[in-house]
């Protein structure tokens, strides 16, 4: 099990000319007894001194947590030598989050619908799904490693 | 995530403190298996106190469900706030599960 306490996240200048305040990056091992700890540290840090409402920190928990569990299991295939790039835009009214995996990508648009009767019963396939719905706006890139997001900061 | 196994009556209450997650599900999964190992058929899972649920956590759920049923038993949630609510319709996992605003109410006629 991962030490959650190494967690270092490294704060970034902000680009005043792009809106963005404050930005902060984290290297995350792929260990998936990790996922909670970073998600409060971004959770804490991108809320600081905002009186967030309850709905807007569930909704950068889960489609955090949903991200970071994608990539270290998906992505990096758990191996511990991987790790999963986490990064922070905080923007005056919104935060824009980038994951980024080490392994070769996948392709989003073919994920089947987990609502479908003959999957409701799986134990998984609802991650992305969740993410969709949840933050306001989802990109990935061509190689499929790397999914941005954007989540209300309010 | 913390978890609190209280009996009422014939029915085993699991509490979920904190978040069920891709990184604690399988203690939720221990913990009821062992329920079953013990004689337990009835299961409430006290959701109250949990902040929030990933799919790794909605998928222990769903797995908890079928073991349980294919021992002949059944499986309650109750105490879902607004949000994990939202999650289970958005999923449709709400109709998996026999969802109740509370722990009282899920008691009556279990």
């Amino acid at each position: 099990m991962g030490d959650p306490g190494a967690l270092a996240l490294q704060r970034l200048p902000g680009r005043p000319t792009d809106g963005v305040e404050l930005a902060f990056a984290l290297r995350l091992p792929s260990d998936v007894s990790l996922v909670d700890p970073a998600v409060e540290l971004f959770a804490h840090h991108c809320f600081a001194g905002i009186n967030a409402s309850r709905h807007s920190l569930f909704r950068l928990r889960v489609s955090l947590a949903e991200a970071l569990a994608n990539a270290i299991q998906f992505g990096n295939g758990s191996d511990r030598l991987k790790v999963v790039h986490i990064h922070a835009e905080l923007h005056v009214d919104h935060i824009r989050l980038r994951v980024q995996d080490e392994g070769s990508g996948f392709n989003p648009s073919i994920v089947p619908d987990p609502r479908d009767p003959a999957l409701l019963e799986s134990p998984c396939g609802r991650g992305l799904f969740i993410i969709r719905h949840l933050a306001e706006h989802v990109e990935f890139n061509e190689k499929g490693n790397t999914i941005w997001m954007t989540l209300p900061r309010s | 995530m913390g978890l609190t196994t209280t009996a009422r009556g014939e029915v085993s209450v699991v509490r979920v403190d904190g978040q069920l997650t891709v990184g604690n599900r399988q203690e939720l999964k221990a913990t009821v298996q062992a329920g079953l190992d013990a004689g337990a058929r009835k299961f409430l899972l006290d959701c109250s106190p949990t902040g929030y649920i990933d799919s790794s956590g909605l998928g222990a759920l769903v797995t908890i469900a079928k073991r349980v049923r294919e021992a002949g038993g059944q499986i309650r949630l109750a105490g879902l706030n607004d949000d994990l609510r939202s999650l289970f319709e958005l999923t449709k996992l709400d109709t998996l599960f026999a969802i109740y605003p509370g722990i009282e109410e899920a008691l009556q006629g279990f």
